[in-house]
């Protein structure tokens, strides 16, 4: 569909022209004497847009897809077992979001057995239409089955956009049906939006992390994008359903060279590295029993409790969960240091985290100067009234 | 048995960056084996241990990838492949997939096929999960253990959402593993004397099956990068003081979805 021209007439400086590449992709060919792109490109695109003027220059055959055939964005429906992942509301707010910029409804489709009832509760969330697949061969996650319907459900509604959450089971069905259809699946989304012309824009961190990339997939649909959990905001649930469902027939092959022998609840782990959300105690804590309100505040909040040095000093902590350099280097989206004052060890040890809260009476703290949220106030009071505050709102849903 | 475990060079730094105009900053040209394969690697020699039989290796790059099939002999694999050509440049998910399952079928018929769970450049974690898909074999991702080898099938624990299968899949399969399944062993340097002059197999677009140019490369990929950016840096620095500083707290926490509301 397209490849990198290089005009070489348009090169004056040929050292320069091969730096350009981050790479290293750019290469001065003795033989043929001229300057070729070697198959280290990443198509990074760097070489179009910052190169000399029409050096390097993006060609595209001309491919026709009739774009007004695909229609609608969809989501597909994660689930374990039945339990609907919240990632799928998240992805149903976006959808909305996106089919309202170009006039296209929303569908999701849920591939599963026994699901006639969370069928209805997606109904709750906006889509004008869910395709519901309920068979057997569905009960536990098998990627052939998975996949034939899914690819079912392609071939009769054909959307221009499909969004799966990437779960550990997202990860592993869209790239599957992305190839069926011999389309593109970008990864792990940060940011989405809809052009005009129904192209969707995907942004996503690349090349390891510190570059962001707007990719997008104009000659090919559906154009398949996964998003990670937490990253988008799920809609509220309204009290009256809307929308429909519609039962499709399974598709008739259904064999899996798969057999799920058992399933078993997952156990926590203990490394705080890993962890995305992450509680620490500090020096203010003045008793062993005062962590408690530390871990039921990670409890809360699917976190970790961590600790500094002074704690692992007077016997209160597992060594294993100290923060700083003479204990682990983490980088959790959201840490809470509670009454740390916050050591040049422990900061380097953190200072790398999303979303830095840090609560300490003393308003001089050092580690207010890493903190994104400097919170001037005794653990002892902001702890507690947070703690009240999330239980008083789980009394209400209850 | 006869296994297959697919391999990538990557940047030896994840810290790329872009200067104030917008251009990547390259900082050093050192590169390594991406470090999941290990993890792949490892299992596969696990793997022979108990079943015996021969493991091929597989990547796809250019020449100076050939550097980690020979890190992979000095592990102890027995046979390389590269898959080299120029016409495989700017190859995006899609179109490497392809690429890799054309390679596979001229290098044999496997039995099972090992991917690392994702690369630390790309980091997608698609390739696996679409390389099987050509190949016409199920795939299992997201291996945390392999419980039993069997003659016809493999026993495995995967990680789910919220559960950990275990499943049975019959051979032939391609599964990716997860860090840690196993310590991956370090070259060894007698393995790396003996192993030193072993042929290394180049395939290029002429020896696949298919020889379609549109199918390899930019040209058969269906993505398209449009612009590269820094990343917005949560540059926030607020300071709170006085009264009713948890409710606050609960508040922003919950704007930030680090508490949910439909728990």
């Amino acid at each position: 569909m397209a490849r990198i021209v290089v005009n070489q007439k348009n090169i004056q400086d040929i050292d320069k022209a091969i730096k350009i590449c981050p790479f290293g992709a750019i290469e001065w060919n003795e033989k043929k004497l001229e300057v070729e792109i070697t198959d280290a490109c990443k198509m990074c695109m760097i070489c179009v847009n910052k190169g000399p003027e029409d050096a390097f220059v993006l060609e595209e055959d001309e491919v026709f897809i009739d774009k007004s055939l695909w229609k609608g964005v969809s989501v597909y429906v994660d689930h374990d077992n039945g339990v609907i992942h919240p990632v799928t509301y998240e992805l149903i707010g976006k959808a909305k979001e996106l089919a309202s910029k170009i006039n296209h409804p929303v569908y999701a489709v849920f591939i599963g057995s026994d699901i006639e009832k969370q069928a209805e509760e997606i109904l709750h969330y906006g889509v004008d239409e869910v395709f519901v697949y309920d068979d057997e061969a569905f009960k536990d996650f098998k990627i052939e089955p998975y996949t034939a319907a899914f690819s079912d459900f392609i071939d009769k509604v054909s959307p221009s956009t499909v969004l799966v959450g990437a779960t550990p089971l997202g990860r592993s069905l869209a790239p599957r049906v992305a190839a069926r259809f011999k389309t593109g699946l970008t990864a792990d989304c940060t940011i989405l939006d809809m052009k005009e012309n129904t192209d969707l824009v995907q942004i996503r961190p690349a090349f390891g992390g510190n570059i962001m990339a707007q990719i997008s997939t104009p000659k090919s649909r559906p154009q398949f994008a996964t998003v990670r959990y937490k990253i988008m905001n799920a809609p509220d649930r309204t009290d009256e359903p809307a929308g429909k469902i519609t039962v499709c027939e399974s598709p008739k092959n259904l064999f899996s060279a798969i057999t799920v022998l058992s399933s078993k609840e997952k156990e926590v782990e203990e490394d705080i590295a890993d962890a995305e959300v992450i509680v620490v105690a500090g020096r203010a804590i003045k008793k062993e029993e005062d962590l408690e309100m530390i871990e039921l505040l990670a409890k809360e909040l699917g976190g970790k409790v961590a600790v500094t040095r002074p704690l692992i000093e007077a016997g209160w902590g597992d060594p294993k969960t100290q923060i700083g350099l003479s204990g682990r280097t983490v980088r959790p989206k959201l840490i809470i240091t509670c009454g740390v004052s916050g050591s040049v060890q422990f900061k380097a040890g953190m200072t790398n985290s999303d979303y830095i809260f840090a609560i300490n009476k003393d308003p001089k703290a050092a580690i207010f100067q890493v903190a994104h949220y400097a919170i001037v106030g005794d653990v002892y009071d902001v702890i507690p009234e947070l703690l009240a505050k999330i239980k008083q709102s789980e009394e209400v849903k209850a | 048995m006869k296994t297959l475990v697919c391999i990538k060079q990557v940047p030896g730094t994840s810290e790329v960056k872009l200067d104030e105009n917008g251009n990547l900053i390259r900082s050093g040209i050192d590169s390594k084996m991406n470090p999941y394969d290990l993890y792949a690697i490892e299992s596969a020699l696990k793997i022979k241990e108990q079943m015996g039989g021969e493991i091929s290796v597989m990547t796809m790059g250019p020449p100076q990838a050939k550097e980690v099939i020979r890190e992979a002999y000095m592990m102890g694999l027995d046979k390389g492949f590269l898959l080299t050509d120029r016409r495989f440049a700017g190859a995006d998910v899609l179109a490497t997939s392809y690429t890799l399952s054309q390679g596979a079928y001229q290098a044999g018929d496997f039995d099972l096929i090992l991917c690392g769970k994702q690369t630390t450049d790309g980091d997608t974690a698609q390739v696996g999960p679409e390389m099987a898909e050509y190949l016409g074999i199920p795939h299992v991702a997201n291996v945390k253990a392999i419980v039993e080898v069997k003659e016809k099938s493999i026993v495995l624990e995967v990680e789910m959402p919220t559960t950990i299968q275990t499943v049975e899949v019959t051979f032939p399969c391609l599964i990716t593993v997860e860090k840690g399944i196993y310590q991956p062993r370090l070259p060894s340097y007698r393995l790396k004397k003996k192993t030193k002059y072993q042929e290394i197999i180049e395939l290029t677009l002429d020896n696949f099956k298919d020889k379609n140019e549109k199918r390899y490369g930019l040209s058969g990929s269906p993505t398209q990068v449009e612009e590269i950016f820094p990343p917005d840096q949560n540059t926030t620095s607020e300071r709170w003081e006085g009264e009713h500083l948890g409710t606050r707290l609960y508040d922003q926490l919950i704007d930030l979805k680090f508490i949910y509301k439909n728990k």
